[in-house]
């Protein structure tokens, strides 16, 4: 899987915003769970608390 | 389950601080390898398994002739690239009488080693740590930790700061340490991890008050740097409250400092933790030496410790444990995940 994969700690908050290395993003508030989102690309991407997710 | 014991293999690791390794001969072991090293007489270094082919006596124990080892107990004789070259007592040598040679490489001070039997990654692979080098411009205090716990432990624990204030209070431990988000990146292509966490008006521990002379809170910047398995590097940038790197030029109103660790495991469940502390401030200054010296040694000690108790809870607990993550463990996470896909591919 080329590119970066990044999990932004939103401050103020407990949520954490997972952005996939084609873009696509996706809020989350377990880290394991988040980690499992953007390694699952491009699967999932299209569902709830995801958006723009591309190729 | 608990954190893993597999150790990767076919990777670099350091295996000594570069003025550890002269004429006399060293042993160290490094991924449940017995390793001796040598300097030979063009001043570069040697490894050699360290056990003697013929009744296994260690070769760290005997002796040298120039650049060849000669066996203290039977006299068996190695050159430097682990080659038989003499037996006691008869002129024919065994075709399988040698011992295994590791490709090593010294950079930044550090001696790496390959671990494995595969074809070693080519040396521009091994990451670089240009400020441990003499001409590097920082001054640097280090030392190596025994630790008895597993790799995996020290990196969960190196990965996560937000430690820092209940383990390290009234080192390097302040609230905001906890308290302040993180980002976690992982270039996939490169295999390293990058986590930062920028506290722009935070209190200043103690071990930066005393050396850097800020009065008052601080802006704190932590940027790590984590290359899969072994370097680990924390760039600290310490400044008044509100000042920030200029847009162009050095950045010269702030204090650095790099913390670095090689993470390099001894056996299953213990670690050689390496570590080094750099700043580019107080040069030539004998007392700042002895207390970034103490200050460090003391922090990695509590690490130590809190290391050891948890591996032997892993023992005596065995794998019924179910840990929980939370937000502060997205680094670790990550961390976890390269290791177990370089074991993979081992």
């Amino acid at each position: 899987m080329p590119g970066t994969l990044a999990i932004t700690w939103e401050p103020g908050s407990d949520t954490l915003l997972g952005t996939c290395h084609c873009g696509a993003r996706h809020t989350s508030q377990d880290p394991v769970e988040a980690w499992a989102w953007l390694l699952a690309h491009p699967d999932g991407h299209g569902l709830s608390g995801s958006e723009g997710a591309s190729e | 389950m608990a954190p893993t014991t597999q150790i990767p293999r076919n990777q670099w690791y350091v295996a000594a601080y570069g003025d550890e390794i002269g004429a006399s001969l060293f042993a160290r072991t490094i991924c449940g390898e017995p390793v001796m090293f040598f300097r030979d007489a063009g001043g570069t270094v040697s490894a050699l398994a360290d056990r003697c082919v013929h009744r296994r006596f260690p070769l760290s124990k005997s002796n040298r002739d120039g650049d060849k080892i000669v066996c203290g107990y039977h006299g068996f004789t190695y050159d430097k690239t682990g080659a038989c070259v003499a037996v006691p007592g008869q002129t024919r040598i065994p075709r399988t009488a040698r011992v295994k040679p590791y490709p090593v490489h010294e950079q930044d001070s550090l001696v790496w080693i390959w671990i494995g039997d595969a074809e070693p990654s080519p040396v521009s692979s091994i990451p670089r740590a240009p400020w441990l080098a003499a001409d590097g411009g920082y001054t640097t205090l280090r030392a190596l930790a025994p630790l008895k716990a597993r790799h995996s432990l020290l990196l969960d624990n190196l990965m996560d700061l937000s430690h820092e204030t209940y383990l390290h209070g009234g080192y390097i431990g302040t609230p905001e340490v906890a308290e302040t988000p993180i980002t976690t990146e992982v270039d996939e292509e490169a295999g390293i991890i990058r986590v930062s966490r920028h506290m722009d008006d935070a209190e200043c521990p103690p071990f930066y008050a005393k050396s850097t002379g800020i009065d008052g809170r601080i802006t704190r910047w932590q940027d790590i740097e984590y290359f899969p398995p072994c370097l680990y590097t924390l760039h600290s940038r310490i400044a008044p409250a509100g000042v920030l790197p200029p847009a162009s030029g050095p950045d010269s109103d702030a204090f650095h400092v790099e913390i670095t660790y090689a993470l390099t495991p001894e056996t299953e469940t213990s670690t050689h933790d390496f570590w080094m502390v750099s700043r580019d401030f107080g040069h030539g200054d004998a007392g700042m030496d002895s207390f970034f010296s103490q200050m460090q040694a003391e922090v990695v000690q509590q690490d130590v410790d809190a290391l050891n108790l948890l591996e032997e809870l892993i023992a005596a607990d065995g794998e019924a444990y179910q840990e929980l993550s939370i937000n502060i463990d997205t680094g670790a996470l990550a961390a976890r995940r390269l290791i177990k896909k370089l074991n993979e591919a081992a």
